[in-house]
């Protein structure tokens, strides 16, 4: 009898303990991901009369040149903002080393990941300004021409993305020095006796040591990249005409900001984000099962 | 439209008071008002209301100017004020069409508004009832440097030729003649709006921003072709798009620019920029292109409704009968620094408001709200941000016409 019970205790209890935040998953996650799914088949200004008009609303999105515009600069930022991952890892390798205020150095490299994106937003702006921005006072400085960036359809995209680097950058810098404390010594030294130096160690000796920090730190660039919508919004509100925006920023356009309102149209717009997020939330969730399986 | 400075005040809604009920004699009253005049002129509008009608409370739930235009869709569904703020024409047709705002008729009758408020009965108008009070409206225009024209022996031009040659002059003095940010879209808009009324007439602007006219139609062609001329003769600052309509003021105010088509709200910003708006600003009517044309202007009006799920709509009408009042808006107006819609009210002493009174007075060819108010957002948007693109690359104007057309057939 008494066995049988704590069987049972010990079947119940990890569901007694995950149904809080089943729970909220559940309400928070799961249903409004079906709602917008629903709400995507509808004509809707948030106030009026819902009209359910099928696959209309992704019959005008695959007809809609910013759909296409946001889907490209969307990839733009998916790969350009990887490149995170090894400016982090070489500022981690540069700033792992024990001199005198060091600590001082990593704290000043990690500090544009603690200031808000708001802030990072309007210092590459300024950055940027065509009239008095350093950027262009130093172009000037050599001889070349004022480039404004941020109102030229051809630069705008990459010059978001620069400012989008800088804290991702420290974030990722962050994440390998401390993955880079637990490298162990011994293995270090042995490849020295074996005449490892430079690349080799670093790419067969150390680099493998923080696979689980570049994992992490490719999950968190990735998630970073599709949620970039913040620099967005401060630096040109999706301008000039439309050609810096992203699919996050697109919905957000059409869904709530002051000429926006079609929510069946953001709607579509996020199940199309969310089935890209797909793609990759199976990928990561395969591997990690994988790993977990060993 | 985010026309005045977007400051970050924190809505300093009580949102509790939202919550709760409305006994009688308790108004409640949303507002955005939350710059410094518009504030103070809101504070002296509720304390004379109160002083006359002693039987009332009013609570005020002040919001910030860019959360406002989210919130007035929660609170008009879900816990309606008694009286809340919002713009004339298309801009509050949503809220008609959905049944959150109540016809007034009653209120305009009982005081005679129709013969007072006169010129805005038109754009409170939908489905032949009227939805509101206006309180306050301002001149948009040609904002110039007085001074900078003077040094070079440049008259305010009245004619588009006049204009042209003065935006010659001035270059040829490397001043650029006008300045813009277009970074929002909307300055963009302004300028449009007053090619167009003035190329084609308000009727056909009218037409434009309801949907019944094609934007491939060539009297659009035609507008564009005459901005096109000021786009080719380098009229416009460069970036514009990278500016916001405050960044823009800069140029004019170091004396690189001469010119900004804008609102009246824009004195307000000069002087804080360190302009002597006495001896350096001025104020023309934007040129006549077509002498054949009634000249039509662009007046954006500010309005005060009644939510059809008011509590106290009967103290809610009190309060827009005492608005629409000649001397409650002459004070009201003064403090705004904005023209009064009752044309018994008293214009503030102020040149600028002065010049704007006399002109929109003497409009004969019909008042427009703003583009982004007369045509529905999507429309709106759409529009100003084609108006951007063609501003930088004009050669693309078939492609902009026929994007635009693409949209009006599905916004209407």
């Amino acid at each position: 009898m008494n066995a049988r019970r704590k069987f049972d205790q010990k079947k119940i209890a990890p569901w007694l303990f995950l149904a809080p935040g089943m729970l909220m998953f559940l309400i928070y996650v799961i249903i409004p991901v079906f709602q917008s799914m629903n709400i995507s088949l509808y004509d809707w200004d948030g106030l009026g009369e819902k009209t359910f008009i099928g696959m209309d609303n992704y019959v005008e999105l695959f007809d809609d040149e910013a759909f296409y515009t946001s889907l490209k600069n969307n990839i733009i930022w998916l790969v350009l903002y990887m490149l995170a991952i090894p400016a982090g890892l070489f500022i981690a390798l540069f700033l792992n080393q024990t001199v005198f205020g060091i600590r001082l150095y990593k704290s000043l490299f990690f500090f544009p990941f603690v200031i808000s994106q708001v802030v990072v937003g309007l210092v590459f702006s300024w950055f940027y300004d065509p009239s008095f921005g350093l950027m262009n006072v130093m172009l000037n400085f050599f001889g070349i021409d004022s480039i404004a960036v941020l109102a030229d359809e051809r630069y705008v995209t990459y010059g978001i993305i620069a400012a989008g680097l800088w804290p991702q950058t420290a974030y990722c810098m962050i994440l390998y020095l401390t993955g880079l404390n637990a490298v162990d010594p011994e293995q270090i030294e042995a490849g020295r006796l074996d005449n490892a130096k430079g690349w080799r160690m670093l790419w067969y000796v150390v680099l493998p040591q923080l696979k689980p920090a570049t994992f992490i730190a490719i999950v968190v660039t990735v998630i970073g990249a599709l949620r970039s919508f913040d620099l967005i919004a401060i630096m040109t509100a999706g301008g000039p005409w439309g050609s810096s925006r992203v699919l996050a920023f697109y919905m957000y356009e059409q869904a709530f900001s002051e000429y926006g309102f079609r929510m069946g149209y953001g709607a579509a717009i996020a199940v199309v984000l969310f089935l890209i997020m797909l793609v990759y939330i199976a990928f990561f969730l395969t591997k990690m099962y994988r790993d977990e399986r060993g | 439209m985010a026309l005045f400075t977007k400051t970050a005040l924190t809505s300093v809604a009580a949102l509790t008071l939202l919550g709760g009920t409305a006994f009688a004699g308790e108004l409640v009253i949303n507002t955005d008002t939350s710059d410094p005049a518009p504030k103070a002129a809101f504070e002296a509008l509720i304390a004379g209301f109160e002083a006359e009608n002693p039987d009332v409370t009013v609570t005020w739930n002040l919001f910030d100017h860019e959360g406002y235009k989210t919130s007035i869709r929660n609170f008009l569904t879900a816990d309606a004020p008694d009286v809340a703020n919002w713009y004339a024409g298309n801009r509050m047709l949503p809220y008609v069409n959905a049944g959150l705002f109540e016809p007034v008729n009653d209120v305009w009758e009982e005081n005679g508004l129709s013969e007072s408020l006169a010129s805005a009965e038109g754009s409170m108008t939908i489905d032949g009832k009227i939805w509101g009070v206006p309180y306050t409206y301002y001149q948009w225009g040609v904002y110039y440097r007085k001074d900078i024209f003077a040094e070079h022996g440049i008259e305010a031009p009245a004619t588009w030729d006049d204009f042209l040659a003065a935006g010659e002059t001035l270059k040829a003095n490397g001043v650029t003649p006008i300045t813009i940010g277009t970074k929002y879209l909307w300055t963009a808009g302004g300028v449009f709006d007053y090619l167009n009324l003035r190329t084609n007439g308000y009727d056909f602007h009218m037409a434009l921003t309801k949907g019944e006219v094609a934007w491939t139609d060539d009297r659009v062609r035609a507008t564009m072709a005459n901005w096109q001329t000021l786009i080719d003769g380098d009229f416009f600052l460069e970036n514009h798009a990278a500016y916001s309509w405050q960044e823009a003021l800069a140029p004019m105010v170091q004396g690189d620019a001469a010119m900004y088509v804008m609102g009246n709200f824009s004195v307000e910003q000069f002087k804080v920029a360190g302009l002597d708006v006495d001896t350096q600003l001025g104020f023309f009517q934007f040129p006549v292109i077509d002498p054949s044309i009634p000249v039509a202007e662009e007046a954006p009006t500010d309005t005060l409704h009644i939510p059809s799920g008011a509590k106290n709509k009967e103290d809610a009408k009190k309060f827009l009968a005492y608005l629409a009042r000649a001397d409650v808006q002459s004070e009201v107006n003064k403090t705004l620094g904005q023209l009064p819609v009752n044309k018994n009210s008293e214009v503030a002493d102020d040149v600028f408001l002065q010049a704007g009174a006399e002109m929109l007075s003497n409009t004969t060819g019909g008042i427009a709200q703003f583009f982004d108010r007369d045509a529905p957002a999507e429309m709106a948007k759409a529009g100003m941000e084609g108006f951007q693109e063609f501003m930088v690359k004009p050669e693309r104007l078939d492609a902009i016409l026929e994007r635009l057309e693409k949209v009006r057939a599905r916004a209407y």
